[in-house]
């Protein structure tokens, strides 16, 4: 669960968090087809140094840093299968290249974990979904994708007392084998089903009640301009783009083993 | 013509075998404070439903007779038209609150009608600063009390301008204080800004002083609609059990005991207890 | 008995609801634990049946610490109804939904029938032994939720917020049966913000405020003490609040309820008469 603790955004006041989510979005897709392209550890060392500027910009290292330690056991399990193939392709004989490209195919992976987890924590969900409606998504789409993060924390809460009220009249969730535990669900699934339709009721109501689909042009309290910083995040993101695919095509990229000549 | 209006109102939900409100009449002037009442399952709901054409528009259902609100015709006119001159505020705070943060909610309905953006912009922050709730306007929905959620649906709706609004049990979630404020801030809208205010609430305790006129239902028909106070004091209200507040029970049972006492009706323990004063001092 | 010695709560999430809170309450009390909302009153509760196990201090129920046994274990001693029963509700028939508890405590099939059949009567709810809940009213739902508690006729019964969105009349024969529960000894703890409620039950009122506790007594020494419900954000009851206004006219202190007021008011008229 912590990977998601460290993808949740917290409201901040800094230059990150200003970004228009548009620019943000193609910076870390560039990020992650850089990341694809190469395989040698030295560039993806590179890749990841110059993302934690972002970071301190948005005031969010530490849970940034928590969604890391979040992705650090499935870090170790691709560094170590990776190690391992690498191990028993060289004829089970234990080589430096094969640690240097094990580490590298890490490094691939905490690089996409490190980028998006910089998208997520500074980008609230209500300038997202404002970024999709500018994107010409259809606002019903917007509207289900906000009122889902709006309402994830409460029917967590409902699930937590539901459970709460079924083991207070004696249910026992971790009695019996398998599938008498799957069944010691039901008495908490089925409040929380109707609950939701119950609630899903309401809520159209409400909406209604408040001139839902009145018109077809629909206004908004805010919209997204791009200013100086999202063109020189643009700026940036090209000339990453560009850097990287020149080096990919035109200069061979040394390994560490070369260069310390093991 | 009163702001609303209703006419030998009857009303079926689909699949229901009886109707749930049945021959409604009656009228509600302009600016009046009203307050509904009777035991739960007596239609009040229902009722409410028909000011802003959830029902007959949203649940369908068989409707009979007419509604009247702000010169329309409910079932002539769609929930949207309907909600520039109506707004409704529901008992559970945590349902009609769909955005992430305040002021995006206050401005929902503003959006829907496509007003212009500095237009939704005034007033927004106009609703937020009369509920008191403009300091929390990045604040989201989960962060707030109930009776800030309370606040915020009341501004939301309050931002459309309506002519009348409508709440539904609005504070049966929330504490004494919680609920206290709740209706301050209805009734100062009613006294500013001539807002026409329905309120349906089981504690008249703690509302029936700030109504000019109440409407008891049982059962889906109008038991009493009148005058708060005169109504208040009659036997049948005593009789059908909607719990009359204790000042005004007490003002009766003095009366019985023949104490010389004001003859205007008190429906809070200020009035009573002035009244006491008055009787205590000149003794 | 429960006992609670020196209780600290945090949540997960950092929140700090309660703070050194201790009581004890006997077998056969009538308790109402008042306070505004996120005063602490839920999760102390939450502690008699070790849905929450204290993060400092101890919770003794009958003397056994709640830390050392399961919930279920709890359960038999100690019923807990809560809020909204549309949190427990799920069975085809109110029947089923009742028999639930007791087969979760192995109670026998006849047994089961016998106190299915029981708690309906006792909460008038026989007619309906066939029927879904989700057909029912809200009041009817309620008392469902309460009567599938009862069946297992636990020694402690607790009631989270009983009254919300009850009507007068359904508030006047909850209040009946509370006071005939505890008349046969057992022991009822409500958790409750009614004002007017309490004041017609004057049961032991604990109050609370920010996690701890800032008074515990009699109903009619809480409530009429305007210093202590200003502390605790509530409002005193409406015929408390009249003799408040007048304080000056040498009424007793402690009024609760319309004959009290009536008394009170009639015996000073007359001695004014003299």
């Amino acid at each position: 669960m912590s990977v998601f603790d460290g993808l949740k955004f917290r409201k901040v006041k800094s230059p990150i968090h200003d970004l228009d989510p548009r620019v943000k979005f193609i910076y870390v897709c560039v990020i992650f087809a850089i990341a694809l392209i190469f395989w040698e550890l030295i560039p993806l060392l590179i890749l990841f140094l110059i993302q934690l500027p972002f970071v301190l910009l948005g005031k969010v290292q530490r849970q940034w840093l928590r969604s890391l330690r979040g992705a650090a056991f499935l870090a170790i399990i691709i560094f170590v299968t990776n190690f391992v193939f690498s191990f028993i392709g060289a004829g089970y004989r234990f080589t430096a290249e094969s640690l240097e490209s094990a580490f590298a195919l890490t490094f691939r992976f905490v690089v996409l974990v490190e980028s998006f987890s910089i998208f997520f924590l500074t980008t609230s969900p209500d300038n997202l979904s404002l970024a999709l409606e500018q994107t010409r998504v259809p606002y019903e789409f917007c509207f289900a994708f906000t009122t889902a993060v709006r309402f994830v924390p409460v029917l967590a809460n409902e699930a937590q007392t539901i459970m709460d009220a079924q083991k207070a009249r004696g249910l026992e969730l971790e009695r019996g084998n398998f599938l008498k535990r799957i069944k010691n669900y039901i008495p908490i699934l089925i409040p929380l089903i109707v609950s939701a339709i119950r609630r899903s009721l309401e809520l159209a109501e409400a909406m209604e009640s408040r001139a839902w689909g009145a018109t077809k042009n629909r206004t908004n309290l805010y919209v997204l301009r791009m200013n100086k910083n999202d063109f020189i995040l643009l700026a940036i993101t090209t000339g990453i783009l560009i850097t990287a695919v020149y080096i990919r095509l035109f200069i061979p990229i040394p390994s560490v083993c070369e260069l310390l000549e093991i | 013509m009163a702001i609303i209006e209703t006419e030998n109102l009857t009303y079926t939900y689909p699949g229901a075998t009886n109707p749930s409100i049945r021959n409604v009449s009656i009228k509600i002037e302009k600016g009046e404070f009203v307050l509904i009442t009777g035991p739960s399952g007596c239609g009040k709901t229902t009722l409410c439903r028909c000011f802003n054409g959830l029902i007959p528009h949203f649940y369908q259902g068989k409707l009979e007779g007419e509604v009247f609100v702000a010169g329309l015709k409910v079932d002539e006119h769609s929930i949207h038209e309907l909600a520039k001159h109506v707004g409704l505020v529901f008992q559970n705070p945590e349902n009609q609150l769909f955005a992430l943060s305040v002021e995006k909610d206050v401005a929902f309905g503003l959006e829907n009608l496509g007003v212009p953006r500095d237009e939704i912009r005034r007033r927004v922050d106009w609703a937020m600063k009369l509920t008191g709730i403009y300091h929390l306007k990045d604040r989201a929905p989960n962060e707030l009390s109930g009776g800030q959620q309370q606040r915020v649906a009341i501004a939301s709706v309050l931002a459309m301008k309506p002519e009348i609004i409508v709440l539904d049990e609005p504070t049966s979630f929330l504490d004494p204080l919680g609920a206290e404020n709740i209706f301050k801030v209805i009734y100062e809208l009613n006294r500013k800004f001539g807002i026409t205010i329905i309120l349906v609430e089981h504690r008249l305790d703690l509302t029936a002083k700030y109504a000019d006129h109440i409407i008891i239902m049982d059962n889906g028909e109008i038991l009493l609609d009148g005058e708060t106070r005169s109504v208040l004091n009659s036997e049948k209200a005593r009789l059908v059990g909607v719990g009359i507040p204790k000042a005004t029970r007490l003002y009766q049972i003095l009366k019985k005991d023949r104490v010389n006492l004001r003859s205007t009706i008190p429906l809070s323990s200020d009035e009573m207890a002035a009244m006491l004063e008055e009787v205590l001092k000149s003794k | 008995m429960i006992e609670v010695k020196n209780v600290y709560f945090t949540y997960p999430n950092g929140v700090e609801a309660l703070k050194g809170v201790s009581l004890t309450i006997k077998d056969g009390e009538f308790v109402a634990i008042m306070g505004q909302n996120g005063a602490g009153k839920t999760t102390l509760v939450k502690h008699f049946n070790g849905l929450l196990k204290p993060t400092k201090g101890i919770v003794l129920v009958d003397g056994v610490d709640t830390r050392k046994v399961s919930v279920a274990t709890l359960a038999r001693k100690v019923g807990f109804v809560f809020q909204n029963p549309d949190h427990q509700l799920f069975s085809e028939t109110v029947e089923d939904e009742i028999s639930f508890a007791l087969k979760n405590f192995r109670f026998e099939a006849e047994t089961i029938n016998k106190r299915v059949d029981w708690a309906l009567n006792l909460l008038g709810l026989t007619r309906y032994k066939k029927t879904s809940p989700f057909m029912l009213s809200g009041g009817e739902r309620k008392r469902v939720a309460l009567a599938s508690v009862l069946a297992w006729n636990p020694k402690i019964l607790i009631l989270d917020e009983p009254t919300i969105g009850q009507d007068y009349q359904q508030k006047e024969k909850l209040r009946h049966f509370i006071l005939q529960l505890n008349a046969q000894k057992k022991t009822v703890i409500i958790v409750t913000h009614d004002v007017e409620f309490v004041a017609e039950c004057n049961p032991r009122v604990i109050l609370m405020s920010n996690g701890e506790i800032i008074a515990d007594g009699e109903a009619r020494k809480i409530l009429t003490d305007p210093k202590i419900v200003t502390e605790a954000s509530i409002v005193p009851p409406q015929i408390t609040q009249i003799f408040i206004k007048l304080k000056n006219y040498g009424f007793p202190r402690d009024i609760l309820d319309i004959y009290e007021a009536r008394e009170a008011i009639l015996n000073s008229l007359r001695k004014g008469f003299k």
